[in-house]
């Protein structure tokens, strides 16, 4: 199938999806399916977790650390608090393994006694009262004997290592003594926040076979459901994991609430009741994962026809303190890290190591717009020595059909990186608008570019620049990941006559039970309302892999699609000549039911090689390129970003809507990691954890972003979807950065650009000097 | 949530003063401070609290002898919306504009942003340029605090336990010219990193009198910077004025680094503004 582009009046005629968010096309909905959980949520009787009554419950809270690093001697409980009104849980009271299941076992449920406490919020106790007063009263009245030990703060010098690669490609040596010019570059980002609007919640109901009942806002059911398993020592049957609505997750809901899920069910057992545990927003920002941060190191080797022929990349993350999911998330961002461009001589290394800080984890993007943004910056800056434009740069550098990626991967089918580029270039007018910048600039007094002394406002308020991205985004799961998870979906003919897709992908936001239902009905030629999503509840769904990666709509939407199209043949067959529709309620009467689970099969002729690192990575790649527009305030050094023009290869686009807005969130949550969004850190403790401090874009503060999709279908998948979640995310903030430098002159090597930053690099060096004397 | 503390709902000023006068209790108007505190558990939790939202003796604005008055419980909302404000006190309609969004400015106070003592608070550093004066009272009386002598260490004031802040007066000299600028981390919702009010009288040829420069969020408490005043006190908003008072300011503040911004940014930008302010009243 040929690449496709779905912009207004684009003549698509084959089922025509017209996407462009700033018109408002009447019915433009018409032909999909409504949210199904819109209403609910639009009304407000939805029902999130701690929204949900379970009468006798108690509320629990967590007791934790306030050091980095030390050893636990002894929890001392005050001696004159009267405790039997109320349940202590700590490590003594696990039944099973002290540990978080996990890549690596190495996160406990709760410290023991002498073990290590490696970071300033680590759970060391638990503590449930009937009301949350007594807790609030009680919590201070638990100490903590420690010794204190040395924590480790920087990820370079910590010598305790979760993971490390190194991808290699060609001659390195080779290609950079064929290089016309060779650039470094040294580029920083610091952690990020999903910030969900809704903070982590999780009920813990004791079950009658001593088993429990999770109810929670999560992303995984059977991450935690794992996790239970290994640390209550519970049966299969016996650990039970409800997904409840759950407001927002973007990977901050994927490995953490397996840990609070513990902590509920610990409780519970113990005070033989149902408890609550749920975060408020101080706690969850102090306490969960935030995205990794990195320091990524360049040296590139090029033509002077623009063309890469070297590039050596080094990749650091900071892991926190446990691994977590730390060595995917590295793999990923190593991988990505060249960026979406050809080169024939490649290193591409990478670790994470343990610092005493609170876990990092997934983060939508997972690696990949850390690593990502160092790729853009250095081209740019390359650009910049060639005196080529940025666009022209990448024009030649960028991935083509059988090009060959630092893995041995060979791009068979469904590139669209050229395709994303043009369009961005021509939907902006880039080059024109650059022109435009560069003379505005010129006629800046001082410098040409930047108020010449840093005390003095200039005769300009603001300046204008433009900036362009490009990104790939490896679709699904790394390497052989699909394969080991072998997830299942089905869809079910009920024996009265329903039909059902049972999956455990959840909804959190981003349209799962309203796209697979779409899916199933569209293949079984049935109305979509005919078609159930059954609860993401491991007593009634198989495992069909966490809803993570942007794999739902491509890996189990294509299960879906398969279990659908088989659940179809049956029945047909049953029914020769009458079309499922009509047919299947007499045959549900007749046979029962139909239950159709379809196993992930490899794709076809996609082969990774985990020891030796090699063959392809992913089955297909996402392709996205943005243009970002801002005014930077030439006073303050404020940055706004006016507008992002955001195209973005999905393979197919299976809802419209919900995919546009899937790219305009992400869109906008790039853009806050390129300009607000910073966790300051002291002594390993993060200093802005509350919502009055660490700041993410208000609607005021948001760009207009004009989203057009692409489709260049994926031929693994029944419905050629690539996935849509992460990839938008990887491209925004290196445009708005960039967008910076052509507005100011100056290059931000380090997330977020924030005023600070710029109005330092503007007036470098001799900024203190001028500072400290006073006249 | 905390245990609630008690709370009592006075219509009158008399009421609410006997209240304070019984012992500690913590006076309550929009919340949008109080409130906070409670929640987040920033402090310890009041035991008594006093609801002035009933109160009608401290709202409304209004002009008196050639001074604009307003009472403590006026919203940013009403100030925004008020002719008399927008004619005679339009930099406190901008700074009102620009305190958190349309809700916290439907109950945020006045007389709760002084009361506060925040260095960041937005509207101080206008009540320092205008040389606004804080009419306080409690059941030993009342009386007036120069807005200069009211805010006296980190979110220490000159208010009294039992005293309640009852409105605030504005004079409104002839010829005053009074300018502000916020600095924040984003459009709405942001708390300052700098902020700044810049007052002046100009009779023409003498050049500028009664020059304010007052700033927050550079300092424990708002401020005024009188070595710049003092650049600015007779000159005109020339260049080389804005140079000299740009540099002085530089010097004169300490800012420090916090969770908001760094001391750099804060003196570098306090200064760049002023300069900006300058440029644009010296129309040059
Ligand atoms: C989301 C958010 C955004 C915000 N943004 C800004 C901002 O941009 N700029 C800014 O300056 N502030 C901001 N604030 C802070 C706050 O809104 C202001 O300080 C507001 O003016 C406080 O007024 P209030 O009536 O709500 O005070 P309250 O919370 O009711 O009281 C604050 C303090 O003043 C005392 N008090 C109140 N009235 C009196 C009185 N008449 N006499 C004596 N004591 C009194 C109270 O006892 C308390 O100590 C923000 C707050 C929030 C929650």
């Amino acid at each position: 199938m040929p690449t496709r582009t779905l912009t207004p009046g684009g003549g698509v005629t084959e089922r025509a999806l017209v996407i462009d968010p700033g018109q408002r096309i009447p019915g433009r909905a018409a032909g999909f399916p409504l949210r199904r959980e819109g209403p609910a949520k639009l009304t407000g009787v939805a029902k999130y977790t701690d929204d949900l009554v379970f009468p006798g419950a108690w509320y629990g809270i967590t007791i934790r650390s306030t050091e980095a690093r030390a050893k636990l001697i002894a929890i001392e409980p005050d001696p004159d608090v009267d405790w039997s009104k109320v349940v202590i849980a700590t490590a003594a009271d696990i039944p099973g393994d002290n540990i978080v299941a996990s890549i690596k076992d190495d996160q406990p449920v709760l410290v023991p006694i002498g073990g290590e406490i490696r970071h300033h919020a680590e759970p060391v106790a638990l503590l449930a009262a009937p009301d949350r007063e007594t807790l609030r009263r009680l919590k201070g009245r638990i100490k903590l004997v420690t010794e204190p030990l040395r924590p480790v703060f920087d990820p370079e010098q910590s010598e305790h290592v979760f993971a490390h690669y190194d991808v290699k490609a060609g001659d390195l040596a080779l290609g950079f003594a064929g290089a016309d010019l060779i650039v470094e570059g040294t580029y920083r980002v610091g952690h990020q926040e999903q910030l969900y609007i809704e903070n982590n919640a999780m009920i813990a109901v004791p079950g009658e076979d001593g088993g429990i009942i999770i109810h929670g806002s999560l992303q995984c059911p059977y991450y935690v459901h794992t996790a239970l398993k290994r640390a209550l020592r519970l049966t299969p049957v016996q650990a039970r994991v409800i997904q409840e609505e759950t407001g927002g997750g973007f990977g901050g809901k994927e490995e953490y609430p397996s840990m609070i899920a513990l902590h509920a069910s610990l409780l519970a057992l113990k005070a033989k009741r149902p408890v609550r545990m749920i975060y408020d927003r101080h706690e969850d920002i102090s306490a969960t994962t935030k995205r990794h941060p990195a320091i990524v190191r360049h040296r590139t080797g090029v033509t002077k026809d623009g063309l890469l022929v070297a590039q050596d990349i080094e990749v650091v993350m900071d892991g926190g303190a446990y691994c977590t999911l730390t060595p995917v998330v590295l793999s990923r961002g190593v991988l990505h890290a060249g960026g979406p461009y050809r080169c024939p001589n490649v290193r591409l290394r990478g670790r994470a190591t343990r610092t005493n800080t609170p876990p990092n984890g997934a983060f939508r993007g997972f690696g990949a717009p850390q690593t990502e943004f160092a790729a853009e910056m250095q081209l740019n800056r390359i650009a910049e020595r060639l005196g080529m434009s940025p666009a022209e740069l990448r024009r030649r550098n960028v991935y083509r059909l059988s090009d060959t990626t630092p893995t041995g991967q060979v791009l068979k089918e469904s590139v669209a990186g050229e395709e994303v580029l043009e369009q961005a270039l021509g939907a902006s007018h880039f080059e024109r608008i650059r022109e435009r910048t560069a003379r505005e600039a010129s006629e800046r007094r001082g410098a040409g570019i930047v108020p010449p002394d840093p005390l003095r406002s200039h005769d300009r308020r603001t300046a204008n620049g433009i900036g362009l991205a490009l990104a790939w985004h490896g679709a699904g799961f790394t390497g052989s990941g699909e394969v080991y998870l072998a997830s299942v979906a089905s869809v079910e003919l009920t024996a009265d006559g329903r039909l059902r897709v049972l999956t455990a992908n959840t909804e959190m936001g981003q349209g799962t039970k309203t796209v697979f239902p779409q899916m199933v009905a569209n293949e079984l030629g049935v109305p979509v309302d005919w078609v159930e999503y059954a609860p993401q509840d491991t007593a009634e769904v198989l495992d069909s892999g966490p809803t993570v990666a942007s794999r739902t709509v491509m890996v189990v939407g294509g299960l879906v699609i398969l279990a659908a199209r088989k659940l179809k043949a049956e029945v047909e067959a049953r029914h020769a000549g009458v079309p499922f529709h009509e047919a299947f309620r007499d045959d549900a009467r007749a046979n029962g039911a139909t239950r159709i689970d379809q196993q992930f099969e490899p794709y076809p002729g996609v082969e990774f090689d985990d020891a030796t690192y090699t063959g392809d990575a992913y089955p297909a790649f996402g392709w996205a390129a943005a243009v970002a527009s801002v005014e930077v305030d030439l006073d303050t050094a404020e940055v706004f970003v006016r507008d992002v023009i955001a195209v973005d290869d999905v393979g197919k686009v299976i809802h419209p809507i919900l995919c546009e807005g899937q790219v305009e969130g992400g869109t906008l949550q790039a853009v806050g990691y390129a300009t607000i969004e910073e966790m300051k850190l002291h002594d390993g403790k993060y200093l802005n954890d509350r919502l009055a401090t660490y700041l993410i874009p208000t609607a005021l503060d948001a760009p207009h972003i004009r989203a057009i999709l692409v489709e260049a279908p994926f031929s693994g998948a029944p419905h050629g979807a690539k996935g849509v979640g992460e990839l938008p995310m990887d491209v925004a903030a290196p445009a708005v950065v960039a967008a910076i430098h052509d507005a100011t002159g100056v290059w931000i090597h380090e997330l977020p650009a924030t005023p600070e930053r710029i109005l330092a690099a503007m007036h470098e060096p001799g900024l203190i000097g001028v500072m400290e004397r006073p006249s | 949530m905390p245990a609630e503390p008690s709370i009592d709902t006075p219509r009158h000023l008399f009421e609410a003063y006997e209240r304070l006068a019984a012992g500690p209790t913590r006076p309550i108007a929009g919340g949008t401070d109080v409130m906070v505190a409670i929640t987040g558990e920033l402090g310890p939790i009041p035991k008594r609290m006093l609801d002035l939202s009933r109160i009608e003796e401290l709202r409304g604005i209004s002009l008196e002898d050639g001074s604009l008055v307003l009472g403590a419980r006026t919203t940013y909302t009403e100030i925004r919306r008020s002719a008399l404000c927008r004619e005679h006190l339009p930099a406190l309609v901008e700074a009102a504009a620009t305190i958190g969004a349309a809700q916290i400015q439907n109950r945020g106070t006045l007389g709760g942003n002084i009361a506060n003592a925040s260095p960041a608070g937005d509207t101080l550093p206008i009540l320092l340029a205008a040389d606004a004066v804080i009419l306080v009272g409690g059941q030993r009386g009342e009386r007036e605090v120069p807005a200069d002598d009211f805010f006296i260490s980190y979110r220490k004031t000159a208010l009294a336990p039992d005293e309640l802040i009852l409105h605030v007066r504005f004079p409104l000299p002839r010829g005053r010219e009074l300018r502000f600028r916020k600095v924040g981390t984003r459009r709405a919702q942001a708390i300052s990193k700098v902020v700044m009010a810049l007052a002046w009288e100009d009779f023409g040829s003498t050049g500028w009198t009664n020059v304010r420069v007052a700033l927050g969020s550079v300092a424990a408490t708002p401020i005024r910077a009188h070595a710049t005043e003092a650049v600015l006190d007779g000159a005109h908003p020339t260049p080389e004025v804005a140079d000299r008072a740009a540099e002085t300011l530089a010097g004169e503040l300490q800012p420090i680094d916090d969770v908001r911004s760094t001391a750099d940014y804060r003196r570098m930008v306090s200064a760049r503004i002023l300069h900006r302010l300058l440029r644009d009243a010296g129309g040059w």
